[in-house]
């Protein structure tokens, strides 16, 4: 007689030998419930990690749920995540380890409930990563309440009268919803309710993890399983429940796999070189001294409100100036109307340019108003310190400024720009004429600064504005020295 | 050192650039898009992930995910959106895990509108989410802040991995000023005692859960230990004439920049007023409010863009030797400099 062999069983290594994390004496066995489908499909995915050798580069998600403590056996890295964000939280980790094997293991109320948005977008992402879906009908950790997926009558803790469509809606077919969408590579449902359907479900789990090995993108597994204390029966009637009652709702079948044609998702990598960073953020055109600033000028702090109708270059008006302040070295600040103004006839915004340091960058008080419309003036008129200046456009304004206790400068503004044949220019126009009148801005130096100002405009554009910064600057000169 | 005029959320976004950020998970949002769009912009220039998430609440996760696989990661919103995030960053506390999430408030409750406003002091400080933790805050008000704070919020948060907020407003986020661009951080972290990065020596565990009520119990208590050090090692405030001021003003953000035009204009009209700013919200600058009665000053007075947020802490840190006095506009609206002295002259009698 020949003595049998004896036959050593041990654990696949995708499971840690001694399950250090899970809290008390039991450390060989898993907190499943007998009879629970969890087991079998973590014993699925623990061998096929062994069997390809990625037991190393693969990261495993826990959800909330009964798989809460997934990460209690997987010998993988592991992140616990909130209810419903495993594929979320998959993405990145997915996005900063391109080459790990990053697993979402979910069940139906944390995938199709509560995170029913995040799987959905990362499936249209195609994000490399496998899902496994372990669908129960019913929340298992919380004690047995409805879920996305239980099915039409059927009782739960919390539809003590069965699941009311009319009330509670249909089971939701997730592989179905997820077929609709362009980028999975794989999509499947199986189940455990028996032997050949095991090893179907083996199949599939490793069709799932070689895929995210081979960075093939996103493949989704759901697979229908027993929960004999939510459900209330034993082991081999829930099994029959499955085939019985869930299957027929939840058809087994490869929606999709395209697998084989997908080429294999390449990430980025990082430049993260400090002199490549700097090259990178154009370190090199920007200055660092300054303008010499001219002693005599009649201005030595200007606080500038610009206003006009959208359209007529008031933001970048108030942006150029401010970019010429920083090249003499002064401080500035720049701030655009803001809140519902934004939305209505008028935009302006605020400039300061002066030694000190900028306070409140909000021109409250005045000392120089360009008004390009009606409306503008007759808002910011008002406003304007005592002593200070007012430049307004007469090509659209009519009437004369009230005030008598400020400097005023007609100027024809749009005028100007419309002489030059593009009333865009309106804006260099202003900028002109504030350096003729603060005498703070040399107009040859703002033209040096051209080039920065308008950095990638074609030469005709940069030449039309030097030419109406000219034109501002020298109507000041010859009508209001 | 290289300058450039910049809104004070590009500045924010190059910051994150310089301090090595590596990926930027965000949802848009007025007035934080433009942080989104910036990053949108230069994050692939660099191969550093930007991807715009379908939430708020998937961008917090996705943050979540990428500290944990040891990254400097950014997000960045408004109220609501901070509201919708509160659970994520409720998990990167409990989990320790560092990241950077910037906060543009604008007017609430509710959808409120977009201007500017302070509102969200109370959700970020007094730890809008659930359980025991606290979250490092630090309070630009220049668009050069947004650039050094964010580095130093990146800073914090390995050096003590715990989230750091950059908290601000709108107003500090629009507007445009310049922005001296300081070297690009060298010499990251290690982060390899914990961190995952899909190989055989980072198989740690990223989570929060303690079943145990002992256990859980002195984490809280090594957490506590944790905010404590911050507490003491990580307070930074700015000073204006302070020297030999009388009447002390607190604000920060926006409303500390209006307060220096407010104590330029008082002090032309001879009132000797000055301003503690804090930088830091928490750990928030107890002990030197706690001080200020010393001076003998005729009073405190604090401006907020909120409905007397911030000076519930200040009174708490005077614990009842003076009271300070509350200033405050809301809705969008920014007290002025004149709004400020005119308060000022009428609490005080100068």
């Amino acid at each position: 007689m020949i003595m049998a062999q004896k036959t050593v069983l041990r654990k696949p290594l995708g499971f840690i030998d001694v399950y250090k994390h899970k809290p008390g004496a039991e450390k060989d066995r898993t907190h499943y419930c007998p009879g629970c489908g969890h087991g079998i499909i973590h014993k699925l995915i623990a061998e096929a990690l062994e069997d390809f050798d990625i037991v190393d580069k693969t990261i495993v998600i826990s959800p909330v749920g009964c798989s809460v403590f997934a990460y209690y056996y997987f010998h993988t890295g592991n992140l616990q995540v909130p209810h419903g964000r495993a594929p979320a939280v998959a993405t990145s980790v997915s996005r900063a380890n391109p080459d790990s094997v990053v697993i979402s293991y979910q069940g139906d109320g944390d995938l199709a409930a509560i995170g029913g948005n995040n799987i959905l977008q990362a499936a249209n992402r195609g994000e490399n990563m496998v899902v496994f879906f372990v669908n129960n009908a019913i929340y298992g950790m919380t004690g047995g309440q409805m879920a996305p997926t239980t099915l039409e009558g059927q009782k739960t803790t919390t539809t003590p009268y069965g699941r009311n469509v009319k009330t509670d809606g249909y089971p939701i077919q997730m592989c179905e919803i997820i077929n609709q969408l362009t980028a999975p590579v794989y999509v499947v449902r199986t189940s455990l309710h028996d032997m050949p359907n095991i090893r179907k479900t083996r199949a599939a789990v490793r069709k799932a993890i070689s895929n995210a090995r081979d960075k093939k993108g996103f493949s989704f597994v759901e697979v229908l399983s027993m929960c004999p204390s939510g459900w209330k029966m034993d082991s081999v009637p829930a099994q029959n429940w499955i085939k019985e009652n869930m299957i027929p709702r939840f058809p087994l079948d490869t929606f999709r796999d395209i697998s084989e044609d997908m080429p294999a998702i390449e990430r980025p990598i990082p430049v993260m070189d400090p002199d490549k960073v700097k090259n990178i953020l154009g370190y090199s055109a920007l200055s660092d001294s300054n303008l010499e600033k001219n002693p005599d000028a009649d201005f030595d702090k200007v606080a500038l409100r610009v206003a006009g109708f959208g359209g007529q270059g008031i933001m970048s008006a108030g942006i150029a100036l401010a970019n010429v302040g920083m090249e003499y070295g002064y401080n500035v600040s720049w701030l655009p109307s803001y809140g519902p103004e934004m939305r209505g006839g008028t935009a302006n915004c605020s400039v300061k340019i002066q030694e000190d340091t900028v306070g409140a960058s909000e021109c409250t008080e005045p000392n120089m108003v360009i008004a390009m419309n009606q409306p503008s003036l007759e808002k910011f008129e008002q406003i304007i310190v005592p002593g200070g200046a007012l430049i307004y456009n007469t090509t659209l304004i009519d009437k004369e400024p009230a005030r008598r206790d400020v400097k005023v400068y007609p100027i024809p503004i749009t005028g100007i720009a419309d002489e030059l044949g593009d009333t865009r220019v309106q804006s260099m126009v202003n900028v002109g004429a504030f350096a003729a009148v603060t005498g703070m801005f040399d107009p040859g130096e703002i033209e040096n600064l051209m080039s920065s100002l308008f950095k990638g405009k074609p030469e005709s554009v940069i030449k039309l504005n030097e030419i109406a910064v000219r034109k501002g600057y020298k109507y000041v000169k010859e009508n209001f020295s | 050192m290289p300058r450039k005029l910049m809104k004070g959320n590009h500045a924010a976004v190059y910051g994150a650039i310089l301090a090595g950020c590596k990926a930027y998970y965000g949802y848009p949002i007025t007035p934080a898009s433009e942080i989104a769009e910036s990053a949108s912009l230069l994050f692939p220039k660099f191969g550093r992930t930007f991807l715009q998430a379908e939430s708020e609440i998937a961008a917090i996760n996705m943050v979540y995910g990428a500290a944990g696989c040891g990254q400097r990661v950014l997000t960045g919103s408004s109220g609501p959106g901070i509201s919708l995030k509160q659970e994520g960053i409720s998990y990167c506390a409990g989990s320790a895990l560092p990241c950077v999430i910037i906060d543009i408030m604008r007017g609430g409750p509710g959808l409120g509108n977009i201007g500017p406003e302070q509102g969200d002091y109370n959700q970020v400080l007094k730890g809008g989410g659930h359980g025991n933790y606290k979250v490092i805050v630090l309070a630009p008000n220049s668009a050069q802040e947004m650039c050094d704070l964010t580095m130093l919020a990146f800073e914090l948060a390995d050096k003590y991995r715990n989230p750091v907020y950059v908290l601000t407003d709108g107003v500090i986020g629009q507007m445009m000023e310049v922005v001296e661009l300081p070297e690009p951080v060298t010499g990251l972290p290690d982060k390899s005692e914990w961190a995952i990065y899909g190989t055989a020596d980072s198989r740690h565990l990223i989570n929060s859960i303690y079943l145990d009520h002992d256990d859980l119990e002195r984490w809280n208590r090594e957490l506590m230990k944790k905010y404590a050090v911050i507490q003491k090692n990580e307070v930074r405030v700015e000073e204006y004439r302070m020297d030999d001021a009388e009447i002390v003003t607190i604000g920060y953000g926006s409303s500390s920049r209006v307060l220096r035009s407010a104590i330029d204009i008082a002090r032309e009209r001879g009132i000797k007023l000055g301003m503690l700013r804090p930088i830091t919200l928490f750990p928030f600058p107890a002990p030197e409010i706690a001080s200020l009665p010393d001076r003998g000053l005729k009073g405190i007075l604090t401006v907020e863009m909120s409905d007397g947020q911030l000076v519930d802490d200040v009174n708490l840190a005077l614990s009842g030797k003076m009271i300070s006095d509350l200033y405050n506009r809301m809705g969008g609206n920014v007290p002025t400099a004149l709004e400020i002295c005119e308060k000022v002259s009428e609490l005080y009698g100068v």
